[in-house]
Formats: structure tokens, C-alpha cells, sequence
């Protein structure tokens, strides 16, 4: 793990930040406030000349589509990782190439491979991904439809005889 | 048999559960399989580390396999992996090509002259936009590149002596055998 950037922090930034020294417990409250502060507003640090709001809108959706391969739970809207600015600025390079949203994944794919989408795409290799859900519901539905029919036949069998015993009981009278 | 159905799920979840723990000892999860290997390299052109006015190109290191690494001296596995490269390097009968990658050239110049140079050459890639185009996503990281251009093999995170023995000697044999 040690090789990979460390998660939301930029390599290079993260030097200067054990230069400093947070004194007070007021400090390092305010420091920590600060750093949740600028989490919380990733995009608003990293500003992109959208053209208009739809862009932006296009990019926001598109981005949170894309896996940050640094940080493998975060998508690339979301991740700090400096990788993850890198491939934003990528993305919306390609926007403004005028690429559509397939061929910019289709760009990351090549290079990445699937796995910078969140959404694998329905191919032999993840059939099992995709329809092994299916199959286990399938799997366990026959197991109820089983059980069902076994214990029904057993209870009608248990019924016969009940009512062969009223009968002989009948008989009896 | 109904009896020892619950038994038998249960084994079956066993095997399945094991071999999910087997599977990922032996591989990362988190690694990003590469799918350039067996395609032709991208086209790069990067400045040398030493020399930012001349720069190396695919396309000048044609004609001959060679083995490109990722590094930067932020990257604390590269540390781990450079003595490797240091004892191992020169043996492999190729050169070898650092990546120095996303790292300010006065960085990369101090943490080679302190821990030794056991590079043929290095290209300096600051921003980092033709690794993007190689698909890294971290450093250290490693490219066999033929004769050809192609990308014949990639390795995610540092190189261990057995790696090289394992998986890059025989490769570099196979790729010596096809261009002599």
C-alpha cells in the first residue's frame, strides 16, 4: 500500500505539513476544522473553467462514474488523491476535444482498464458478477418450491390417514 | 440426504470463502491489471532528467528491448526497491530506464546522488500526463518494452529479487531470443 499516494493527500504537500507546529488544543481544532473544511469542498479548491452548467453538470456526472485508482472506494469526483485531480483535468480536456461521455471512459479504459468504471460492463468474463444474483435467487427459489411441495404431500399423507382413521373409527360405530 | 443438505451448504460456503482468502494472499485486490500489455507503448517524448533540453522519445529507443521504471522521491516503496535495482540493474542485460515521476527535478537528482543511480538514464515526467497515457497509477511501477515498442509485461509495486528471477529474467531471455 505503501507505494500508492497516501488518500486525499498530494504528495509533495504533505512535507510541509509536519513542519508545522499546532501548540494549543485551539490550534489544532482550528487546523482540523480547516482540513474537513477544504475535504468537504474538493471541487472548490480544484476550479475548472466550465463553459456553462451543463458542463459542469456533464463532468459532475461523469466523474462520479469513474473510479480513482489510488483510492479504489472514492470516485474521481470525490477523491483528493493527486492522481484523481490529474485524471479530472484529464476528463475535462477531453470534454472540451468535444469527446462524448463513451469515448472519454472508453479513453480511461484503455489505459486503466475496467476498472475505473464502477459499473463493470456485461461481458463473459463478469456474466457471473452480473447474473450470479439471479442464479442464487433462482438457486434458493427451487429449494422453497421443494420444500413446499414435500411438505405438502406429507401433510395431505398425514390428512389421509387422519381421515382413514375417522373412517375405521366410523366403521367401528 | 435432506438431513445433510444444511452440512453441505455449509462446506460448499467454506470452500467458497477459503478460496476468496487463498486468492487474495497471492494477489493484490487492489491491483489494476494493465491492459496495454501485448499493445504497442504510447507514444511518448520526455525530457532527461540530468539534460531537460534533450529529451527521449519512443520512437528513438526503438530497436532494442528495455526495461522502464517508476519512481519518485516521494515514493517510500521505491526505497525499498532501490536497492534491488542497485545489486540487480546491471545484470539484467538491458538497459534500464528510470521514470522519474511526478517529483521536482531537484528531489529526484538529491535521492539519486544519496541512495546511488542505477539507471541507464532517466526521463523526467513532472506532470505526470504520459503516465496517464501508460496507465500508471502509482510509483513504483515497471514496463518491459521490446525491441518493437510493445509493452511486453508490466509490475505493479517494488521488484523483489525473486520477482526478477521468477518473472523478468525469463522474459527478458524470450525477448533477447526474438530480437538478437
Amino acid at each position: 500500500m505503501s507505494r500508492l499516494f497516501p488518500c486525499g493527500v498530494a504528495p509533495g504537500l504533505d512535507r510541509g505539513a509536519s513542519k508545522t507546529r499546532t501548540g494549543t488544543l485551539l490550534r489544532m481544532l482550528v487546523a482540523m476544522f480547516l482540513v474537513i473544511a477544504t475535504a468537504a469542498h474538493a471541487q472548490a479548491i480544484d476550479p475548472l473553467p466550465f463553459k456553462d452548467h451543463a458542463q459542469e453538470v456533464r463532468f459532475q456526472n461523469l466523474t462520479r462514474q469513474l473510479r480513482c485508482l489510488v483510492c479504489q472506494n472514492e470516485n474521481l469526483a470525490d477523491s483528493n488523491a493527486d492522481l484523481a485531480r490529474d485524471l479530472r483535468h484529464e476528463v475535462f480536456g477531453l470534454m472540451q476535444q468535444g469527446k462524448s461521455d463513451d469515448e472519454i471512459k472508453q479513453y480511461l479504459v484503455d489505459r486503466y482498464s475496467d476498472f475505473v468504471l464502477y459499473d463493470p460492463p456485461v461481458k463473459p468474463a463478469t456474466w457471473l458478477l452480473w447474473f450470479g444474483p439471479g442464479l442464487f435467487l433462482l438457486m434458493g427459489a427451487a429449494v422453497v418450491l421443494v420444500t413446499v411441495r414435500r411438505r405438502g404431500r406429507a401433510a395431505r399423507i398425514d390428512s389421509r390417514l387422519v381421515d382413514n382413521a375417522t373412517i375405521e373409527q366410523g366403521d367401528d360405530w | 440426504m435432506s438431513r445433510s443438505l444444511p452440512l453441505i451448504g455449509f462446506l460448499l460456503l467454506v470452500g467458497l470463502f477459503g478460496f476468496g482468502i487463498w486468492w487474495n494472499t497471492g494477489h493484490d485486490p487492489r491491483e489494476v491489471p494493465s491492459p496495454l500489455i501485448g499493445k504497442p507503448a504510447p507514444a511518448y517524448v520526455l525530457p532527461l532528467l540530468d539534460d531537460p533540453a534533450r529529451t527521449v522519445s519512443k520512437a528513438s529507443m526503438l530497436g532494442k528491448p528495455y526495461l522502464v521504471n517508476v519512481f519518485a522521491s516521494w515514493c517510500i516503496a521505491c526505497g525499498e526497491e532501490h536497492p534491488v535495482l542497485m545489486a540487480e540493474g546491471r545484470t539484467l542485460g538491458l538497459p534500464l530506464i528510470g521514470y522519474d515521476y511526478k517529483d521536482a527535478p531537484e528531489d529526484a537528482k538529491a535521492w539519486l546522488a544519496q541512495h546511488g543511480n542505477p539507471y541507464d538514464m532517466v526521463m523526467a515526467d513532472r506532470p505526470g500526463r504520459t503516465a496517464i497515457d501508460f496507465g500508471v497509477y502509482g510509483a513504483p511501477e515497471s514496463f518491459l518494452i521490446d525491441a518493437k515498442g510493445v509493452i511486453r509485461y508490466k509490475h505493479i509495486g517494488p521488484f523483489t529479487p525473486e520477482v526478477i528471477e521468477r518473472e523478468l529474467r525469463p522474459l527478458i531471455a524470450q525477448l533477447k531470443q526474438e530480437a538478437p
